[in-house]
């Protein structure tokens, strides 16, 4: 469990040291996904759902081959919630998922609160896999591993978070953990796309990206988005390549190892010049990687507990605290 | 004659009169017959008056709220005429106006009637009409305006939606001007509302929802101020909820316009803070605002720049609420919390005495509409509310008279329960136990 946690709904409920807890465990599931055969028996007799309301390719497969190399059962559930009112497909599922006897439900919502309103009527775990423009809290974490993986620690490393920050709920959950943990994060975008009193979440709001980018250690750039409805924010994808997007030339403004990241998919020549995008600092693709490891981690350490036979017995919470607050993990070889 | 009514040992409130005494409320025949000994020697001397002892209880005009939705015709599912009227005088209430956004709405004659009709069956409130301003709320073609307000009805409103042409608009204050009825506006501009669900500050941020901002009405409050100079026709403000809006309309109220405007309870006790967890019973249009708003009404209803509240009283259904945030409509019912919430706000803190309070929820409302009443006069009818200040209670949402169960104040402890609430000198709410006597 994170704490006595059922649900992970967001960072900004967590604890810094419960952060910690799944990144460390989510560095011993990353050595298992090296191994000849990457999977382990910790969830073996649980169900999960994946409940995706809204599109999604990555997050879905992402979480779909954790819970696979977990040993978990999964059920699979996508739909654009178009004929059906979404209030009543959200309840109905519920009752549904309550009827089947799932142990885990990872949710993706056009609402924000969506996951929310499933982890009060529910008392299956809920795992929140991005809520309207609210969290993404798994993203969140994977971009946290990544950083720590390539940087070695997160305390006073200097983050640029650039674009819409007001739609992104990648933005929201990398500066909830980021900031719990030490880092000192600068956003940049559109001022039509900064939420108000963004400040408040206690980072740093620059003028330009240039500002931003001035002695990053790491880059996060968010995908931008100019659909129909958001057209009062802003002009066309060519003026916001001008003045938003990450070019090498941009970049010199960084540290020379900066670490470049975006949460994908990337409209590559708009927010992310090519050469950026799959330059020698970009880790987008060990974002994808660590992205399972992580999903693992927080699947392992929210159901470990309830998981059937020999898997249970290995991982009890008492192991845990003998390790100085390190979770116990005996993936079976 | 019949037998006279003597409600016996309350504390007697007239706020229009400036009385404040404790004395007998004599009744005779639905009106009131006087207070004390300036009630007629032969009713006070008749053996079979019945007498009501209210010791320690505040006796008061009836209440009256003029922004209610009663949801008939058409949307029966959420409340209907008697439902919502029963829910009033559990609430204390006499008289409310309700809102034309009904299924189809309130924008001609036959319609007006037809709820003026059942609220007689019913006859649990006086129930004053507000009708249409454009055919179907549609905001593009005015209504037969004067018909329906020789129909009955008392204010002409597209609530539920703003009178967003503005040309439209000042041809309706001017066509309402010489029928001194009020053009009463949801103050809202579309466009800045967006899809927004809830008020945009650090709370929308937090939650990363879609936010309405405080200008979206305060944009329309000037507006209307604007045309209610042009034309010397009256706005009415629903449910002000900004404190940029009390700003305009108490510069508009010193600059002589017509301009008048009201509150709801929700804005004077919560903040958009409340949203958090995302439970749709907090969800409403306008949106709980922040504490500095609120402190804003509270000065403004206190001065009077806000003339009056009213609950603004929207019921849905278990299921439209049961939902996550976006999904939910907007609206809370209002009706049986209100006195409750209303001391808690605004009479514990000493913003406003009790009759301070009485005024904005009686005379006051009614003024606005042009209507006469909300007084313990001899000779007007006896509509009273008698309540116990100091008696508390738990809101319970499953016991509301009203279908809607859309409440943000479930569970709350109130102070001040509604004993009885009589219209025209019959009771349309008693609550148990109350002890009357025999004289």
């Amino acid at each position: 469990m994170i704490g006595t946690r059922k649900d992970l709904l967001g960072l900004e409920d967590l604890e810094a040291s419960e952060i910690v807890s799944i990144l460390d465990t989510a560095r011993t599931f990353r050595e298992v996904l090296d191994r000849p055969i990457p999977k382990v028996p910790s969830l073996r007799g649980l169900t999960a759902a994946n409940l995706f309301f809204e599109a999604s390719t990555r997050t879905r497969l992402s979480f779909e081959l954790a819970e696979k190399r977990l040993s978990a059962d999964t059920v699979n559930f996508q739909t654009s919630g178009s004929s059906v009112s979404k209030g009543e497909t959200l309840k109905d599922t519920a009752r549904n998922i309550e009827a089947m006897g799932i142990h885990l439900v990872v949710i993706r919502h056009q609402a924000s609160g969506a996951p929310h309103y499933l982890a009060r009527n529910l008392d299956a775990g809920v795992i929140n896999a991005g809520d309207g423009t609210h969290e993404h809290p798994t993203q969140g974490l994977l971009d946290i591993f990544t950083i720590r993986e390539r940087r070695g620690k997160i305390q006073g490393l200097k983050v640029a978070i650039l674009g819409d920050i007001m739609h992104s709920r990648v933005a929201r959950s990398n500066i909830w953990g980021l900031t719990k943990l030490g880092a000192s994060v600068t956003i940049a975008g559109p001022p039509t796309m900064m939420p108000f009193e963004v400040e408040r979440f206690g980072v740093k709001v620059a003028k330009s990206v240039d500002e931003a980018l001035e002695g990053a250690d790491v880059v996060n750039i968010l995908r931008i988005q100019l659909e129909r409805q958001r057209s009062t924010l802003y002009s066309t994808l060519r003026e916001y390549a001008r003045v938003y997007g990450v070019t090498s030339e941009r970049l010199k403004r960084a540290k020379p190892d900066v670490t470049v990241m975006h949460p994908g998919p990337m409209n590559r020549g708009v927010e992310i010049a090519q050469d950026v995008a799959d330059g020698k600092n970009s880790v987008i693709l060990e974002q994808v990687t660590n992205g399972v490891a992580v999903r693992m981690a927080v699947l392992y350490l929210l159901a470990g507990h309830k998981a059937a036979g020999e898997a249970a017995s290995e991982t009890p919470a008492t192991e845990t605290k003998k390790a100085h607050g390190e979770p116990s993990l005996h993936p079976r070889r | 004659m019949a037998s006279p009514l003597c409600i016996r040992g309350g504390r007697i409130l007239d706020p229009v009169r400036g009385i404040d005494r404790v004395q007998d409320l004599w009744i005779q025949d639905g009106k009131i017959a006087g207070l004390g000994e300036d009630a007629p020697a032969d009713v006070r001397s008749n053996k079979s008056a019945e007498v009501i002892q209210v010791p320690g209880a505040i006796v008061c005009p009836g209440l009256v709220d003029i922004h209610v939705h009663l949801r008939e015709p058409g949307q029966e599912e959420k409340e209907t005429i008697e439902t919502g009227t029963r829910a009033a005088a559990r609430g204390g209430f006499t008289t409310v106006a309700c809102m034309p956004n009904t299924s189809p709405p309130l924008d001609d004659r036959p319609r007006i009637e037809y709820v003026i009709r059942r609220a007689e069956e019913s006859g649990l409130a006086r129930v004053h009409p507000i009708a249409a301003v454009t055919v179907g709320q549609m905001g593009e073609r005015l209504t037969e305006i004067e018909d329906l307000v020789d129909a009955g009805a008392v204010a002409i409103s597209d609530d539920g939606k703003p009178v967003r042409n503005a040309e439209l608009m000042r041809r309706a204050l001017e066509l309402t001007r010489r029928l001194g009825v009020p053009v009463i506006q949801h103050a809202e501009d579309p466009d800045l509302k967006g899809d927004g669900v809830m008020h945009e500050g650090w709370t929308s941020t937090r939650l990363g929802m879609k936010g309405i901002p405080d200008a979206a009405e305060s944009v329309m409050v000037a507006r209307d101020a604007l045309l209610a100079e042009l034309t010397g026709g009256h706005v009415h403000v629903a449910h002000v909820s900004a404190a940029r809006s009390v700003e305009i309309i108490r510069r508009a109220k010193a600059r002589g316009i017509k301009m008048t405007a009201e509150t709801a309870p929700h804005y004077l006790i919560l903040t958009d803070e409340a949203v958090e967890g995302y439970d749709p019973r907090t969800k409403m249009n306008p949106p709980l605002r922040s504490a500095k708003d609120r402190d804003a009404l509270i000065e403004a209803v206190a001065d009077g720049t806000l003339d009056c509240l009213a609950t603004d009283h929207a019921p849905h259904t278990e299921i439209e609420k049961d939902s996550d945030f976006d999904a939910a409509p907007f609206g809370i019912v209002g009706l049986e919390t209100a006195l409750g919430v209303l001391l808690k706000a605004l009479v514990e803190p000493k913003h406003l005495s009790i009759p301070e309070l009485i005024l904005r929820m009686t005379a006051n409302p009614l003024r606005v509409l042009g209507l006469p009443g909300g007084t313990l006069e001899a000779g007007t009818p006896a509509d009273v509310t008698i309540f116990d200040p100091a008696r508390r209670w738990t809101v319970r949402a499953a016991e509301f008279a009203s279908m809607g169960r859309n409440t943000p104040f479930e569970g709350w402890e109130l102070k001040g329960l509604v004993l009885l609430t009589m219209l025209g000198g019959k009771v349309t709410y008693r609550a148990q136990p109350l002890e009357v006597s025999a004289r």
